[in-house]
């Protein structure tokens, strides 16, 4: 449903039945009626302003490098729009994906270190990828993580689109969350009570008139105000740096444009900047009773907004000195994060009375687990043996987002090797990945007309590579475009013919001197113009043919 | 122990639950006959549910189902917090401000969410609504009444005869204007019957409904209301609206003329649509602005109410497709019908299979009416020879009246006459703009 003005319709069973399935390859236990909660959800991105969401089942496990590792709970949600862009009074999302069901893998709080974590997570999707039910590509599979450090908070970080990302965000967590609690201990030690830290703005409006900043001027042109708050000894510490870019005044900037809806803040430690010359920073200090040691936080914006955006500082100041509050944040692709929004708890949660619960009865249980996926393992020394692969390439294809599509391929490109296609699908596109080729551009349909080309003799195997490249940045063109823009389309015997007859004629004094040796020789001119064209085979008995006639 | 305190749970569940001293709200214990062990809150069961199931609130949120077969031990291990509904108190009445009198009778807007159940129920009385919408005092003086709680599919002429002589008794009380919230089912059916109920209105009356309850974040429940209350304060006009939102956005709320609304979707806050008319007037939430159609009547005190509200049942709407049975007009007569409102294709037509059917009505003097199921235009049965043939009948084309509020204002007729020449000539005087010889393109 875009939007809530139809009631939701049922739970989607062949969803259930993926949850489910995938239930039990984690050991879970579904459970016995599922019943469908209402989730809140107000920043626009489930635009119904619920997340439908059910448990599935409870208390499953995997096994990573030998540890048990408990998986607490499978759910199946409702995925949500995508943010795609906002302005100071919108958000903009796209709802290409909203609604589309999600299964939620929750583990137990038991993961030690950032590596562990990064693990945990791959083993859970290569049994996700196992059911052959998930959708592929970036997003598709994404980490949620709930990090806490001893003194620190209990943190979740949404949105973790790359594996390779999740260790380095939680080594990012803990290095923010220990930078933070070394502030607090630093405030203590400059005796800074939260009490200290008051709601007391002051308009600073008439000092910062005259300044050079575009933002003030504009807030200022919007009959907006610059109000500033003082924070009693913070001096110097709302620029240290916790992660990288990450700094305590960034930290309550995120809070002031959140519960603000302002544009930013100016800090004291960042000052003089931004158009604010150093009398003007004097002349806040002096009007806030700052001493040496104090630092404030200005806002301009209108009135309400300025407020609410102080009001969030101040709070996050008084945080600062007792403990890093609990959030949700949002992992950028460096790995770095930036807070979202305070974490919610279960009283929003509450049961969508619109759909009724779900009793799971025997005979779907037995039906699934007679169709029960093979797990990742498994499907690898089947592959070994059916395709005669190697069990590493078998074991990358089982791993990679490609599988479906090779065994499509093999099925229906004749004369293509198997073992070739595994290359190409795994080491290959991997290779053209780091050469920051943009292959997860790439359509299944276009790989599958690529082999197709080959399967045909339209285009050589080893023209298969460029055409891969071709595509990913050409997302909207065919394999057959891409054998004709690189000219890589086999040529007929006639062509091949007249094109050696040519460099024959133009190379006759070679010719008459070498005799028959000329042929390795003539062979390389021949190749060079024609490779990815045509077989080296057919090359060479046309290429002896003509030798043969010119000598007699 | 009351069987509410485990309400939704029957049979073997209820005895187990009753043995463990477990109540709804208790934080239980279950282990299965395999040693899981499931931790959470007692949760109410739906009365519609089967009976082997018992419902947990695990800490997290999460509601789960966990069968009593597979139950081998059921504890309690701790009482949870009672749920319970503190009321806001109201907002302090402004002095000066006009009077406005809410009534509730009950529906999705004036129902609340029970938080342990997500069940919705009409627990909102006029004081609580006006309570969680304190916008309202700065808007009007409010005065609050539960005149009943019932879902609107479950309101007839005896509910309308009681909330006009509500009306009455409220405008006799000095309300500027008065509100009704109501279920949307049967919304427009009410407003055409206190459309003709209630005639020389001094003040208006806005009937208000909401397609999303209060909990939603899409509820038009307050929206609604607030516009309704203004436009009953503010307006400057007298006549019965229905009040409901515009468009898809909390932008305008438009009071639609009692004669001339239907709901014309099943869950779309804009469900409600002025048909064949303009609507009364518009509240624009964001500003505040009201905009007044031309020609609607005036507010004006010294106008006296007249007030008939009895209605005679004995009228039959009747929905003419193809393949119908005309039995079923013999039946209606043979059940005493008095008065039938036939809904016909296009421009008024039914199948030439029914003319003996209506002859026979007509013959024993029982007026018999047509309006068309296209919802929108007017009857002309002129065109078409079926529509001559009808009418040599005697089948009487009701112009541009809509079906439901025909079939009211039949009612409301024959509880004052008996007389076919009286009802047919009742029928066609327009009353509260139910029927008009002109239709604008604007209306349309």
């Amino acid at each position: 449903m875009e939007l809530d003005e139809e009631p939701p319709h049922p739970l989607n069973p062949e969803a259930l039945d993926v949850a489910l399935t995938m239930s039990m390859l984690l050991h879970a236990k579904p459970m016995d009626e599922i019943h469908v909660m209402r989730k809140v959800v107000i920043d626009g991105s489930n635009t119904t302003g619920f997340q439908r969401t059910a448990v599935i089942a409870l208390n499953g496990s995997i096994a990573v490098d030998g540890v048990e590792v408990p998986l607490e709970q499978v759910t199946l949600e409702e995925d949500a729009g995508r943010k795609t862009g906002d302005t100071k009074t919108s958000v903009i999302f796209r709802l290409d994906r909203l609604g589309v069901p999600l299964i939620e893998v929750s583990t137990g709080p038991i993961i030690h270190d950032p590596e562990q974590a990064g693990k945990v997570a791959f083993a859970i999707g290569r049994i996700l990828r196992a059911t052959k039910k998930v959708k592929r590509g970036l997003g598709s599979i994404r980490q949620d993580l709930n990090i806490s450090i001893n003194d620190g908070a209990l943190i979740e970080v949404k949105g973790v689109q790359e594996l390779e990302l999740v260790s380095k965000v939680v080594s990012y967590e803990v290095q923010r969350q220990l930078g933070l609690l070394e502030i607090r201990d630093e405030l203590r030690q400059r005796s800074v009570k939260a009490s200290d830290i008051k709601e007391e703005f002051i308009d600073v409006t008439s000092i910062l008139s005259g300044s050079q900043s575009k933002i003030v001027q504009s807030a200022l042109n919007q009959g907006g105000v610059a109000l500033a708050v003082k924070l009693p000894r913070f001096n110097g510490l709302l620029k240290r740096e916790l992660i990288p870019n990450l700094r305590l005044g960034t930290e309550m900037a995120k809070r002031a444009i959140f519960w603000g809806r302002v544009g930013g803040i100016f800090h004291s430690d960042e000052l003089p900047a931004y158009g604010i010359d150093s009398s003007h920073v004097e002349r806040v200090a002096r009007s806030l009773g700052c001493g040496e040691l104090d630092g404030f936080v200005i806002v301009a914006d209108s009135l309400d907004n300025a407020k609410d955006g102080l009001r969030a500082v101040v709070e996050r100041a008084r945080e600062a000195v007792e403990r890093v509050p609990e959030e949700t944040r949002a992992a950028n692709p460096d790995g770095t994060t930036v807070y979202l929004r305070p974490r919610p708890g279960a009283a929003r949660m509450y049961p969508e009375t619109d759909v009724p619960p779900v009793r799971i009865g025997q005979d779907r249980l037995e039906r699934l687990w007679e169709s029960l996926p093979r797990m990742p393992e498994e499907l690898a020394k089947e592959l070994e043996t059916k395709h005669s692969l190697s069990s590493k390439q078998a074991t990358q294809l089982v791993d990679s987002d490609y599988l479906p599509a090779f065994e499509e391929i093999v099925a229906r490109a004749k004369g293509v090797a198997a073992s070739f296609v595994a290359t190409v699908l795994t080491e290959s596109l991997r290779s053209l990945q780091r050469e920051q080729v943009p292959v997860e551009n790439i359509r299944e349909d276009q790989l599958k007309q690529a082999f197709d080309l080959v399967s045909k003799g339209a285009t050589a195997k080893e023209s298969v590579l460029d055409v891969l490249k071709w595509l990913a940045f050409h997302p909207d063109g065919s394999a057959e475009e891409a054998i004709e823009m690189l000219n890589l389309r086999m040529l007929t015997k006639s062509d091949l013919e007249s094109i050696i007859s040519k460099i024959v004629e133009s190379n006759q004094t070679m010719v008459q001197e070498n005799g028959s040796k000329a042929l390795g020789r003539m062979m390389n001119l021949v190749m060079g113009e024609v490779r990815g064209r045509a077989d080296s085979r057919q090359v060479t008995e046309l290429l002896r043919n003509r030798l043969e006639q010119v000598k007699a | 122990m009351a069987v509410q305190e485990l309400e939704g749970y029957h049979g073997q569940v209820l005895q187990q639950l009753k043995k463990s001293k477990a109540k709804i709200g208790s934080i239980l214990r279950l282990t299965s006959k395999s040693n899981e062990v499931f931790e959470g809150t007692l949760i109410p069961r739906s009365d519609y549910s089967d009976h082997t199931h018992i419902v947990l609130k695990m800490k997290n949120g999460y509601n789960i189902g966990i069968s009593l077969d597979r139950t081998q031990k059921l504890e309690v291990i701790g009482e949870g917090e009672k749920p319970h509904f503190t009321k806001p108190s109201p907002p302090a009445n402004h002095a000066g401000l006009p009077k406005v009198a809410i009534v509730s009778t009950g529906g999705t807007i004036a129902s609340r969410v029970d938080y342990r159940t997500g069940a919705v129920q009409p627990a909102l009385t006029a004081a609580d609504l006006a309570s969680v919408v304190p916008e309202l005092s700065s808007i009007a003086e409010i005065d609050t009444h539960i005149l009943f709680s019932e879902y609107s599919e479950n309101i007839g002429p005896t509910h309308w005869k009681i909330m006009a002589d509500e009306v009455a008794k409220r405008i006799a009380n000095g309300a500027e204007g008065v509100v009704i919230s109501h279920g949307t089912d049967s919304l427009h059916y009410t407003g055409a019957a206190l459309s003709f109920a209630v005639a020389n209105l001094p003040v208006p009356v806005l009937l208000v409904g909401a397609q999303r309850s209060s909990d939603r974040p899409s509820s038009d429940a307050a929206p609604n209301l607030t516009g309704a209350v203004a436009l009953a304060a503010l307006a400057d006009m007298a006549a019965v609206g229905i009040a409901m939102h515009q468009d898809l956005s909390d932008h305008i709320v438009v009071a639609h003329r009692g004669t001339r609304v239907r709901k014309c979707h099943t869950s779309r806050r804009d469900a409600f649509k002025s048909i064949n008319s303009e609507p009364l007037a518009s509240y624009d939430l964001k500003t505040g602005q009201i905009e007044m159609t031309n020609g609607v009547p005036k507010r004006d005190k010294s106008r006296k109410l007249v007030v008939k509200s009895r209605f005679d049942q004995h009228a039959y709407l009747i929905k003419f497709y193809p393949g119908f049975d005309s039995g079923m007009i013999d039946s209606a007569m043979s059940r005493g019908v008095r008065g039938i409102v036939l809904e016909g294709t296009g421009l008024g037509h039914v199948s030439r299979a029914l003319i003996d059917s209506l002859k026979k009505a007509l013959k024993r003097e029982v007026p018999v009416f047509m309006t068309s199921q296209t919802i929108w235009g007017r009857v002309d049965m002129n065109v078409y020879n079926t529509g001559r043939d009808l009418l040599n009948l005697g089948v009487i084309p009701l112009e541009d009246m809509i079906s439901e509020t025909a079939i009211v204002k039949l009612m409301w007729v024959l509880a004052q006459t008996r007389s076919a020449s009286k009802i047919r000539e009742m029928m066609l005087r327009p009353n509260a703009g139910d029927i008009t010889p002109r239709t604008l393109v604007e209306a349309s």
